[in-house]
């Protein structure tokens, strides 16, 4: 577990982390701080915020120089061999192509070598100097143990102990996992710290395994299934593209993102991608031609970032008019909160979509706020809890588990459904009325078939994702008839015969019914011995429980751990048993990693925009003029506004700082803080700092201190703790202290305000994600 | 049937799931607290929160250690509780269970005479009503065969409920598996007690109750269950 605390922050996997530890599993935890996750672990290994690339870049060259890389797999199912072009280069912290001006990288110059066909050229013996493996083992030959103890902080004995474990799991018949969660991801180099972990799990052999895959706790129990359905801007439902301006046609679009290749061993997956999107453009506008919808769509500007940070900072600069605020907090969940809050007044109007008043909703009346001078017009909406509703929760196995409605909604709450569905007519109505209404058909002729009654119906709007056949339709001499729905996305067609509203949900809801409501726990021994239940819920995509599992097999089919088979090739009946395989194909016919283009799993990825390998670069805010790595001190394509200031080995504001969260509270704690039970185990807005730093600041246990740096201050009570020590980074003691972001001035009264007041609004280059998870700040007494 | 707890606090992650749960089922207020440098909260029982999870950081052969302790009624097999108790009807205890059960009437009981009987310093009084209240093994609960609410919510196999003879046999067996990788483990009072826990360190680590200990009070207790040794005591002795 590393970037992650389970046992407070997702306290029911521990039940399953726990069994492991039971079964002989051997527990790690690295973290900045001692936790109850840590006190549960056989290795725990202390690091300073922000330097998890230096130690998994350290333990890609202990795999590497010990020699215990799991080379049959890396061989045949990764990118190792592929050469890379004669362009790419890596000077001194940077990658080739880098722009000063434009702070962006011509990621052309990272392209592979490619034969008469188009396909990489490779190298299966690993000789070529220009192959990924010798490039990736040159890149990473700088991240030796001195330099990672001496950025990190990490005890050298205790980072041996961790590769020493890690990289037991390499052999055929071990599995290694990783739990990770927010403590990755929210930094300006958060893809990249998941990168690196996915390229050690590669060189281990633990993708598609029983036991292996890098795993994401979620910050929200239903993360995974808002994303799929395409909650981001860049992305529309089931992980398509969002069109840009410039993709004028429906057939200019589908060309653009479909990508092609030549290898006959490459499934190439994505090569349906016409499919997917003209079955989504059929589920969204059902009487339309596709092409004609498709031009319905809104298109980004090119290049533009529509992501929280920017978004914050458009509201910030005035050019909204307008705000939904659904389901959701910024103004204590947003990183640099006041400015959110500041931005709120620029507003005209804010609907603000909750169970509760929140310090959003409320902005007017907050902490130096003057009401008298603030237009902003707000509507609460209040809906109800996802208790009261039917509908389906994803968890981060892509398990759609389906639940039914618990205790009916309170007074005039209604499901957000609803609320949805009855503004949709109501818009639909405006449009229809108004002789000069802009624009109108994207709104007159989107389908609206989700409820029955007038009341919202998930089922149907669980069919719509699934999709249905609109005409007769005939594939391998079954013929489907109109208005049935479809079993799997195999049978989705790019011409419009069919509708998905979300291709991956497609075999989720089908005529034999709710697969996502099953509760069916049978299983074959094989599955037993994994403790796989193919009969419960269903998992997105056509049931199949782990994702690339015919990586579970050698190439021909033969598992490498016969004792946890997920799924094995049986000759003579020329299919797999097990697990839902990825593609029936023979072994020998399709290479595993079939939603990659040319099949093979990525140890050089040329697609992020900071990089093919991860680099370590410092947090954009940090303690440390230097690092022993590069001259590059911070990652050159973050995400930031020139206007706002950070503070680099700034005497004011001293101390790394991260946020996290309790088991007690939920998110911006705002279902949590009106809840007696709760706010008497976790009161008030704490600050965990070392007893050298109480020292140091003559601070005692329990005093109420505070917290402060260059966008704001805030009182916290100190808890002075063993299980924070300080770190020596480059020669220097460097203290951390963390504090919580659930706390908020609506409720409790006393209780403190939010961590996000003191949080940079510089993000990650590629997701936007804030960088909450180390900035610099100070903490003296109250 | 008697029946028993098995706490296991190898497996204890604090989650304080079973101290939200005690509160809910038994519809108890939540205490006004305050931080007070530690993540433990309430910082004691009370007449209101009978069951408090406490939050330890020790230093145990020169390694640091977070250790938890959900602290609750032990419900003795042989209670010195109702054995003092000079009301009758105030301390009873519920025959087919063992449960060690606090009427209305612990108010006509003089406090500290109940406080004083008990090992591990449980029962509180209401300063209003003098009536004296603790943990009652979700009695209501468990006559409809329903597990304790504590046990209920508990996320990972820490919190164990059955019948006594089990729930004994589950602790031994357990600690046999856990001295093999910590051989300091003890169970707490394992013949004495229904709410057996299993601590992987030197028990007087989490809480200085959390053992009987080898002052007045047990000896006290040693001659009450003298007197009163019943067959279920035979099962462990």
């Amino acid at each position: 577990m590393m970037g992650s605390n389970p046992a407070e922050n997702h306290p029911i996997s521990f039940k399953w982390i726990t069994k492991a530890k039971e079964n002989g599993g051997v527990l790690i935890h690295v973290d900045p701080r001692f936790t109850r996750t840590s006190a549960k672990c056989d290795i725990y290994a202390p690091l300073r915020s922000g330097s998890d690339i230096a130690i998994l870049g350290g333990l890609i060259k202990y795999i590497i120089d010990n020699n215990l890389y799991f080379k049959d797999y890396v061989i045949n199912y990764t990118n190792a061999a592929h050469i890379v072009g004669e362009k790419y280069k890596f000077e001194d912290g940077l990658f080739s192509g880098f722009d000063a001006t434009t702070k962006k990288y011509d990621k052309s110059t990272w392209a592979f070598e490619l034969d008469a066909d188009g396909n990489a050229k490779t190298d299966p013996t690993l000789q070529n100097p220009r192959c990924v493996f010798n490039i990736m083992k040159a890149h990473y030959e700088r991240y030796d143990l001195k330099k990672v103890v001496e950025i990190s902080g990490t005890p050298e004995d205790k980072l041996l102990e961790v590769y020493k474990a890690y990289a037991a799991t390499g052999k055929p018949d071990k599995a290694g996992t990783i739990c990770y969660a927010m403590g990755w991801t929210q930094h300006t180099v958060g893809v990249q710290n998941i990168r690196t972990m996915c390229m050690i799990q590669l060189l281990l052999g633990n993708m598609g395994i029983a036991g292996g895959g890098v795993n994401a706790m979620r910050g929200e129990s239903n993360v995974q299934g808002s994303t799929d359905q395409a909650l981001l801007f860049h992305i529309l439902p089931g992980y398509l593209k969002s069109p840009v301006a410039t993709d004028v046609s429906l057939e200019e679009y589908n060309k653009k993102y479909t990508p092609v290749c030549k290898d006959p061993k490459s499934a190439n997956w994505w090569g349906n991608y016409p499919k997917y999107s003209t079955s989504l453009l059929k589920a969204m506008y059902p009487t339309a031609e596709p092409a004609q919808s498709y031009t319905w769509l809104p298109k980004g500007e090119v290049g533009k970032n529509y992501s929280w940070l920017p978004l914050f900072e458009n509201m910030y600069k005035g050019d909204f008019k307008g705000f939904f605020a659904w389901g959701m907090n910024p103004a204590c969940s947003g990183a640099n909160a006041q400015k959110n809050r500041e931005a709120f007044a620029k507003l005209d109007w804010m609907v603000n979509v909750n169970l509760f008043d929140n310090e959003t909703g409320s902005f007017w009346r907050g902490p130096g706020m003057d009401p008298k001078k603030i237009k902003t017009e707000v509507f609460f909406l209040p809906c109800c809890t996802a208790i009261e509703k039917e509908g389906s929760v994803v968890n981060s196995g892509r398990w759609m588990q389906w639940r039914y409605a618990g205790p009916k909604p309170m007074g005039q709450t209604k499901p957000d459904g609803d609320i949805i569905y009855e503004l949709f007519l109501k818009i639909r109505e405006l449009y229809a009325k108004d002789p000069k209404a802009v624009f109108p058909e994207p709104i007159k002729n989107l389908g609206w078939d989700i409820a029955t009654n007038h009341v919202y119906d998930p089922h149907k709007a669980a069919k719509i994702l699934n999709g249905y056949f609109l005409k007769d339709v005939t594939i391998k001499d079954v013929t489907y008839k109109a208005g049935s729905l479809v079993p799997s996305f195999a049978m989705l067609q790019a011409d419009g015969s069919t509708s998905s509203g979300c291709w991956i949900y497609s075999g989720s809801y089908t005529d034999k019914g709710n697969m996502s409501a099953r509760r069916d726990s049978k299983q074959t021994p094989e599955q037993a011995k994994i403790g796989l239940f193919p009969s419960w819920s269903w998992s997105w995509p056509v049931n199949r429980r782990i994702i690339y599992n015919r990586a579970s097999c050698d190439p021909t089919g033969k598992p490498w751990n016969p004792e946890k088979v997920v799924v094995s090739w049986n000759e003579a009946d020329k299919k797999w048993v097990g697990d839902v395989p990825d593609g029936p194909w023979a072994p020998t016919e399709k290479y595993p990693f079939i939603m990659k283009t040319d099949g093979r799993a990525a140890l050089y990825g040329p697609g992020l925009n900071d990089g093919p390998f991860p680099e370590y670069y410092e947090p954009l805010e940090c303690p440390v003029p230097q690092h022993p790595f590069s001259k590059q001190l911070n990652n050159p394509t973050a995400l930031q506004f020139a206007h706002e200031t950070k503070s680099v080995c700034d005497p004011r504001y001293p101390f790394v700082c991260t946020t996290y969260r309790v088991t007690e509270h939920w998110q911006t704690g705002l279902m949590t803080r009106y809840q007696d039970w709760l706010v008497e185990t976790e009161p008030q807005m704490f600050v965990e700092m070392s007893e050298e730093l109480a020292k140091l600041r003559a601070i005692k246990n329990g005093e109420k201190v505070i917290v402060e740096n260059v966008r704001g201050s805030l009182w916290a009570i100190a808890i002075v703790t063993k299980r924070f020590k300080p770190f020596t980074v480059m020669g220097q003691t460097v203290h951390q202290v963390g504090i919580p972001w659930h706390f908020g001035w609506i409720t409790p009264k006393d209780g403190g305000d939010s961590a996000n007041l003191l949080t940079p609004s510089v993000g990650d280059p590629n997701t936007g994600i804030p960088e909450t998870k180390a900035f610099m700040a100070n903490v003296r007494k109250a | 049937m008697a029946k028993g707890f098995f706490i296991d606090l190898t497996k204890c992650t604090a989650c304080r799931g079973c101290q939200v749960a005690c509160k809910q089922w038994k519809k108890l207020p939540g205490e006004k607290t305050q931080n007070w440098g530690s993540h433990q909260n309430p910082k004691d029982l009370s007449y209101i929160t009978l069951k408090v999870v406490h939050f330890q950081e020790v230093v145990v052969d020169n390694k640091l250690d977070y250790i938890f302790f959900p602290e609750q009624c032990r419900h003795c097999v042989s209670a010195p509780c109702a054995m003092q108790a000079a009301k009758p009807g105030a301390i009873i205890q519920d025959e087919a269970t063992g449960a060690v059960i606090y009427t209305e009437k612990t108010a006509e009981l003089k406090f500290q005479d109940v406080a004083d009987s008990c090992p591990y310093k449980i029962p509180r009084m209401d300063a209003k009503t003098k009536r004296i209240s603790k943990c009652d093994m979700c009695l209501d609960r468990v006559q409809n065969n329903k597990l304790p609410a504590c046990v209920l919510t508990c996320p990972t196999g820490a919190m164990n409920f059955g019948e006594l003879e089990a729930m004994s046999a589950m602790a031994k067996k357990r600690l046999e598996e856990v001295k093999k990788t910590t051989p300091k483990a003890v169970l707490g009072d394992p013949d004495d007690v229904r709410v057996i826990y299993l601590f992987p360190v030197d028990p007087k680590l989490y809480h200085q109750n959390a053992v009987a200990s080898l002052e007045a009070p047990l000896m006290t207790r040693k001659q009450l269950l003298a007197k009163a040794a019943t067959p279920l005591r035979r099962l462990f002795s």
